[in-house]
């Protein structure tokens, strides 16, 4: 008996030796840095002679033109992209399940070959696409739908439109294989009762589909969410924020703020504050709804 | 009726299809045509190909950024992956009331925004001289909360007897993970293998911060730098575009199924 304890004694002991490297590396990489970035937006001054500034920073965040551009920006992207993109990832990937469906393999490997390009590769590959010589215009231009090549990248809201556009196409299949897992731990028998008892694909899709996926859902919502949060490739190479930071991220400002231009570490910090704190909040209220409908 | 119905969603799934490949066959494509074709549309392969390859070579370091690449990339995959494995392994299998409690901070973890910690690592990592380093590149990575969590789930179902059983031949801890829990995993390290070298090769923003020095650039910054000239060589471009994604497509095609499988025991 003694023996016995002692052993559990070992093995609980050899646990933490096994998750020792890993939980010290995210305190130190991870919370470590959290915490000095709170202390380091209460201060202000360019390079590396900070002063305390209190409140300073924050409060100038709010006359921060360019700061309140990119949150709307941000919260565009989030708002418009992620509803779209997920909707049309959990049709494709129910639609793949379907037993009877040939060359399945095949739409799931074009579909889901997107996730393969760089952020930085399919940014220019549609910056390319999109640009005023490029080939989109050359075709609209072509079949006579425009008269003269259309700027996208230079006007506000076409320019967001391509950044949207682009996120659906990069993502899409992405999210698609996580509900295709999902979907494989549902019965196929399930649906096939639904239709005998006379469902329609469409009541089979909200009725069984969705509520058995929600944990599936949950995850990639959040997931969507803090990746939105945080863009920053797409707006510093397909439309380098413009035009005139008419669709920069917070991200890009950010990076802006403390490396582009005279680095003012201490405001930076105190905009990471805020995505931080947004990022918290949206997955809060996600875990919440998600819950309540069980 | 269904056979309309039928016709109808494959051709929904061909049109998705078609949109998904196309900007990539595009850029494969452009990769071989002059600049001034590029822009005009050509979807016809051209022979310029060699061209551009000069062109590019001759303005920019291929070669190494390349290497820097390669070297990131897989330093951080085998860390990581054996870091996080440990971890989420001790987390499932020795489990209590501590180490939950260790985990839920974890999982916190994930909800801090990279923006939000960029400032202090860059200080941290030019204060410990990691600037233009593989391991600057790798530290703030190689533990993450979603690759213990694949893990741990994992772990989920490896059976306990089997534990057990070589406990009582005499093997220690460590090569009951290595010699029964590492071998019976492998879908599970494919898709971890997959996610954490796709996000490592595909990094941008860190290696950015800290890749100061113009060799230790990574082939996305390399990507990026092509497009800061007044006048876009778009061919040229699309070469350097081409030779960034194809270890990705080529680790993509090999994983794509262990990848599925791999998640599908973390989304139970």
């Amino acid at each position: 008996m003694k023996k016995k304890m002692l052993l559990s004694k070992k093995q609980n002991l050899m646990g933490w030796v096994f998750l020792a490297p890993a939980a010290l590396l995210i305190c130190w990489m991870s919370f470590y840095p959290m915490v000095k970035a709170l202390f380091l937006s209460f201060q202000t001054g360019k390079g590396a002679a900070l002063t305390w500034a209190g409140l300073y920073n924050y409060k100038r965040l709010f006359q921060d033109m360019v700061f309140k551009q990119s949150l709307f920006n941000t919260f565009l992207y989030l708002l418009i992209q992620v509803p779209i993109m997920l909707i049309l990832a959990l049709i494709l990937a129910s639609m793949l399940n379907n037993k009877q469906l040939r060359f399945k393999g095949l739409f799931r490997t074009m579909i889901f070959l997107p996730c393969a390009t760089s952020l930085v590769a399919y940014s220019l590959i549609f910056r390319s696409l999109f640009a005023v010589d490029g080939f989109i215009n050359s075709v609209l231009v072509g079949l006579g739908i425009l008269k003269t090549g259309y700027n996208f990248l230079g006007y506000p809201n076409s320019a967001r439109a391509v950044i949207i556009i682009a996120l659906i196409w990069r993502w899409t299949g992405y999210n698609m294989v996580f509900y295709l897992s999902g979907l494989q731990n549902i019965e196929y028998s399930v649906y096939e009762a639904a239709k005998i008892d006379g469902a329609s694909p469409f009541q089979t899709f909200w009725k069984i589909t969705c509520p058995l996926l929600k944990p599936t859902i949950l995850l990639t919502a959040i997931m969507s969410t803090n990746g939105t949060l945080q863009l920053f490739d797409e707006s510093v190479n397909l439309t380098y924020g413009g035009p005139a930071n008419a669709s920069v991220t917070m991200s890009h400002y950010i990076y802006d703020t403390s490396f582009k231009f005279v680095p003012n570490f201490g405001y930076s910090a105190a905009m990471s504050y805020v995505i931080l704190v947004l990022v918290a909040v949206l997955a809060f209220i996600q875990m919440k709804v998600g819950d309540k409908r069980d | 009726m269904i056979k309309l119905k039928r016709f109808l969603s494959y051709l929904f799934l061909s049109v998705v299809s078609f949109i998904s490949i196309f900007p990539l066959v595009w850029m494969a494509i452009s990769a071989t045509n002059k600049s001034v074709d590029v822009t005009r549309g050509t979807m016809i392969p051209g022979g310029y190909l060699f061209e551009n390859f000069k062109n590019l070579l001759a303005t920019q370091n291929v070669g190494a950024a390349m290497m820097n690449s390669f070297k990131y990339a897989i330093a951080l995959t085998v860390l990581s992956l054996a870091i996080c494995s440990l971890a989420g392994y001790g987390f499932e299998i020795f489990h209590d009331k501590g180490k939950d409690t260790v985990m839920s901070v974890i999982l916190l973890a994930m909800m801090v925004p990279f923006a939000a910690t960029l400032i202090p690592l860059f200080q941290m990592m030019s204060k410990l001289k990691l600037l233009n380093s593989a391991l600057g590149f790798v530290l703030p990575t190689i533990s993450t909360p979603f690759l213990i969590m694949l893990f741990r789930q994992s772990a989920r179902s490896f059976p306990h007897d089997i534990i057990e059983a070589a406990r009582l031949d005499g093997l220690n801890e460590f090569q009951i993970f290595y010699k029964m829990f590492f071998p019976t995993m492998r879908s599970t390290y494919a898709a971890a293998m997959t996610i954490t070298f796709m996000n490592a090769w595909n990094a941008y923003l860190w290696p950015k911060v800290i890749m100061t020095d113009k060799l230790s650039i990574t082939m996305p910054m390399l990507v990026a730098n092509l497009r800061e000239g007044y006048v876009t060589d778009y061919g040229m471009m699309m070469l350097a575009v081409l030779l960034c994604s194809i270890p990705t497509v080529i680790i993509f095609f090999v994983l794509q199924k262990s990848f599925a499988e791999g998640i599908t025991g973390a989304v139970k």
